[in-house]
């Protein structure tokens, strides 16, 4: 063992002081558990796993708005909305049929979002605590009621999206799918896939930021703004620039939802989504990105185990569709009551106190 | 130096033989397509649909799944259909569309259905016929009159109608109001999507000319009608022409009542069930209108009809569909409603539809057993179904009738037509079906 690690340990720490090269090592290997997650896994839970992802793309966003910028965005819901739309009139025009539409697609959307999070984020700016949170509610409330304005936009019905069909990906990609998992892509696994490889480089690229100068900025202006600006940072530029990643986040989230769900409709970027958003921030933890992905894991499963639940139960489906929002709320009640710092915030409480007791004890012995 | 390379020559070497390996024990048998009927056993026949449960749709469409249910205990209790019982599962998706998808998908991966049987509502259905059909898994009997689920049976093979379709209701409804009432001024009350638009198509073949207004509305929008109203008032509207839910009756006719318009009213079938009506106008001014004064309220409002309803216990149909309901409601003290008997004819049709296919059951010879002999279906419907080849449009006709103290007295025949400019006939042929003796297709 000790062996081991001596041999680990030289070449492991040079590494670990890079955070950049630390970051990509962590997703390389986590997309490799991931990728034969996915690849062993049911159609089914597969739909789940990329339903996971890009709820955990738009926490993540919105993790690092809240908790690192200190801006509290009751919007997000929005800003997917934005993606998802851009993304789908995208697909309409190119037919979504190979690889390259899909992520031409995917660009749009970030793009489109990054413009739509530098014109609400420079008002925002100027606005601290529940003034940006009303803001951004009237974002959530607006935005996904334009769909109801334009034809193209096609009204509460939604536009249809296409989905590369798994006989139109590149060949190189069927084979290597199938040389690993000996399973053959198909639209489900894909998009399981696909999801997954963008939230690990969305988190490589967001943990880098919160290491870097730009997030050292963010933190010192959430803690205190007068130091901070006395400090030689602009206020206002740190934090259009959280607003603007966040929003790019929501754009790649939402392009892929679309993608997902296979409709874009303004049914599903009701209030409700803004509001669940941050309850899977506040869940898994604040300003945490491992706190966004369970956020996002609880979200995926928790509503289906709540219905599965309630049916086995012997409940009828009317009433375990009116059980789920309940069993909902019942565990963010509790999660906010046992672990208020969210899931991840108590638990490095938690190890942080037992590792200074032991330290302590080992002084007084 | 050289120990290094060695070991990586060797960490390749074995990297190499394991993948080879793997790929060779994959290599054998990349799987086909197989072609037996996923959700089928020799017991068991699995189906499901997607309904408002919860949410402004549910009053009502939440009901009909309860019919499903029970004629399928009533057929299973008999020895099921060529030896399989019927087990159908149902989810919630609250009209809406996104949740329509979630939910479809959740049937077809997990649940595993053989197919989606009477899935509810023209925007919601929409958002997962393309799934359906791309997927092969029959689409049967939607629960709704729009035209896509069958006027292009080529770009949805699997998908069926059942009602009759919003063009023809609208067509039949124009004839009726241009020959009775030529000099009323017409305002049609629209909802935003296929439904609205499928019924203005057909309205307006006969209607062009008396149209002076059009008002539309969202589900899941605004719910204060006034501004519509009020346009209809200062227009000179005298007969309302609503393809609307029958929540939006009811918010339409507080609406009316609060500006001060009044006209004649003539509601699609969809939005014009009395009792639903009278109820939901009960509960949405908190009891200022009393569920029987709604109903009363809605007397000599016009409508159409395509099934028999509970206003005629002694139709041969209502005295079968009240008998299964006795027997099998799952909870003895609800009434039988129209919802239910809605859910029951469509099972009904079902059933026969199987009984039909015979015992080897696939996802295509359901299909094709819908198009040979659909047509030929004896049921509760008033008028007999189009099914065929070219055309998948449920039943092709309906009566214009007036409701009087919540029961419905026609006042024309049976019409029958089709989509397009097919001529509207007089045929009371299939209004005459009994059920057999048993309650079961043979």
């Amino acid at each position: 063992m000790e062996r081991l690690s001596s041999f680990i340990g030289p070449l492991v720490r040079p590494v670990r002081s890079v955070p950049l090269a630390w970051h990509l090592l962590v997703g390389l290997l986590a997309f490799l558990v991931v990728a034969t997650v996915i690849g062993s896994s049911s159609q089914y839970l597969q739909t789940r796993y990329a339903e996971m992802a890009f709820f955990a793309i738009a926490a993540g966003g919105l993790t690092l708005l809240t908790g690192l910028s200190g801006q509290l965005s009751l919007g997000h819901g929005a800003l997917m909305a934005v993606g998802a739309y851009a993304a789908t009139l995208v697909l309409e025009r190119t037919g979504g049929e190979t690889l390259a539409d899909v992520f031409v697609a995917l660009l749009v959307a970030i793009a489109v979002c990054a413009v739509v999070g530098v014109i609400v984020g420079v008002p925002a700016a100027r606005l601290h605590g529940p003034y940006i949170a009303g803001a951004t509610l009237t974002l959530a409330v607006a935005v996904p009621r334009l769909a109801n304005q334009w034809e193209f936009l096609g009204g509460e019905q939604g536009l249809q999206v296409p989905v590369p069909r798994a006989a139109e990906l590149p060949a190189w990609i069927q084979d290597l799918v199938w040389f690993f998992t000996a399973a053959e892509i198909d639209q489900y696994s894909f998009l399981a896939y696909l999801g997954w490889l963008l939230l690990i480089l969305a988190f490589v690229a967001l943990a880098n930021l919160s290491r870097s100068r730009v997030g050292r900025r963010w933190r010192a202006v959430r803690d205190d703004d007068v130091s901070a600006e006395l400090a030689g940072i602009h206020l206002g530029r740190a934090r259009v620039v959280a607003f603007t990643v966040s929003a790019m986040c929501a754009g790649l989230a939402g392009g892929l939802m679309a993608m997902n769900v296979r409709l874009t409709a303004p049914g599903a970027f009701t209030i409700t989504l803004s509001l669940t958003l941050l309850a899977a921030v506040v869940l898994g933890g604040l300003g945490s990105l491992t706190g966004a992905l369970i956020g996002a894991g609880v979200l995926a499963f928790l509503p289906h185990f709540a219905t599965d639940l309630g049916e086995s139960a012997g409940l009828s489906a009317t009433q375990a569709a009116e059980v789920t929002p309940v069993v909902y709320g019942l565990v963010l009640m509790l999660v906010i009551l046992l672990a208020p710092a969210g899931i991840v915030g108590s638990l490095r409480l938690f190890l942080a106190r037992s590792s200074l007791g032991s330290s302590t004890k080992e002084k007084t012995t | 130096m050289r120990s290094t390379a060695r070991r990586a020559a060797q960490v390749v070497c074995v990297l190499t033989t394991a993948s080879l390996l793997a790929a060779c024990g994959a290599g054998k048998e990349r799987p086909s397509e197989d072609g037996t009927a996923v959700g089928v056993t020799d017991t068991t026949i699995k189906i499901g649909a997607h309904f408002p449960l919860t949410g402004p749709a549910a009053p009502g469409y939440s009901e009909i799944p309860s019919g499903h249910e029970a004629f399928y205990e009533y057929v299973n209790d008999a020895g099921g259909v060529h030896g399989r019982e019927i087990e159908m599962i149902v989810k919630d998706d609250a009209y809406n569309p996104t949740n329509t998808s979630a939910v479809t998908n959740d049937m077809i991966l997990q649940d595993e259905i053989f197919a989606m049987v009477a899935g509810l509502g023209t925007p919601t259905h929409r958002a997962v016929v393309q799934r359906l059909n791309d997927d092969g898994i029959p689409d049967l009997f939607v629960s709704s009159g729009s035209l896509q689920w069958g006027d292009d049976p080529e770009t949805s093979p699997m998908t069926f109608g059942w009602q009759p379709d919003y063009e023809i209701e609208g067509k039949i409804i124009g004839q009726y109001v241009k020959e009775n009432m030529p000099d009323a001024k017409v305002g049609l009350f629209l909802q935003d999507d296929d439904f609205g638009e499928d019924g203005e198509k057909g309205a307006r073949q006969f209607l062009d000319s008396q149209i002076v207004d059009v008002q539309k509305y969202t589900p899941g929008g605004s719910t204060d009608f006034s501004p519509q109203m009020s346009s209809f008032k200062s227009k000179g509207v005298d007969l309302v022409l609503g393809f609307n839910t029958p929540s939006y009756t009811a918010l339409s006719q507080i609406a009316a009542q609060g500006v001060g318009f009044k006209a004649k009213w003539f509601y699609s079938n969809v939005g014009a069930d009395p009792a639903l009506v009278g109820g939901l106008l009960a509960s949405m001014t908190k009891g200022k209108i009393p569920a029987e004064q709604g109903v009363k309220l809605m007397d000599g409002m016009m409508t159409t009809e395509y099934i028999p309803g509970v206003d005629a216990p002694d139709d041969e149909w209502v005295k079968l569909w009240q008998k299964v309901w006795d027997s099998y409601s799952k909870k003895g003290s609800e009434k039988l409603t129209n919802y239910r008997i809605y859910g029951m004819s469509q099972a009904y049709t079902f059933v026969q539809a199987l009984q039909a296919n015979g015992k080897d059951l696939t996802r295509e010879s359901i299909v094709e057993t819908i198009e040979k002999e659909g047509a030929s279906f004896e049921g509760p419907g008033l008028a007999p179904f189009r099914f065929s080849e070219d055309s998948h449009l449920g039943i092709s006709g309906v009566s214009v009738v007036e409701l009087k103290n919540g029961a419905s007295e026609p006042l024309t025949p049976v019409l029958v037509t089709d989509i397009g400019d097919a001529p509207i006939k007089e045929d009371d042929s299939a209004a005459s079906d009994a059920p057999p003796s048993s309650g079961i297709p043979e």
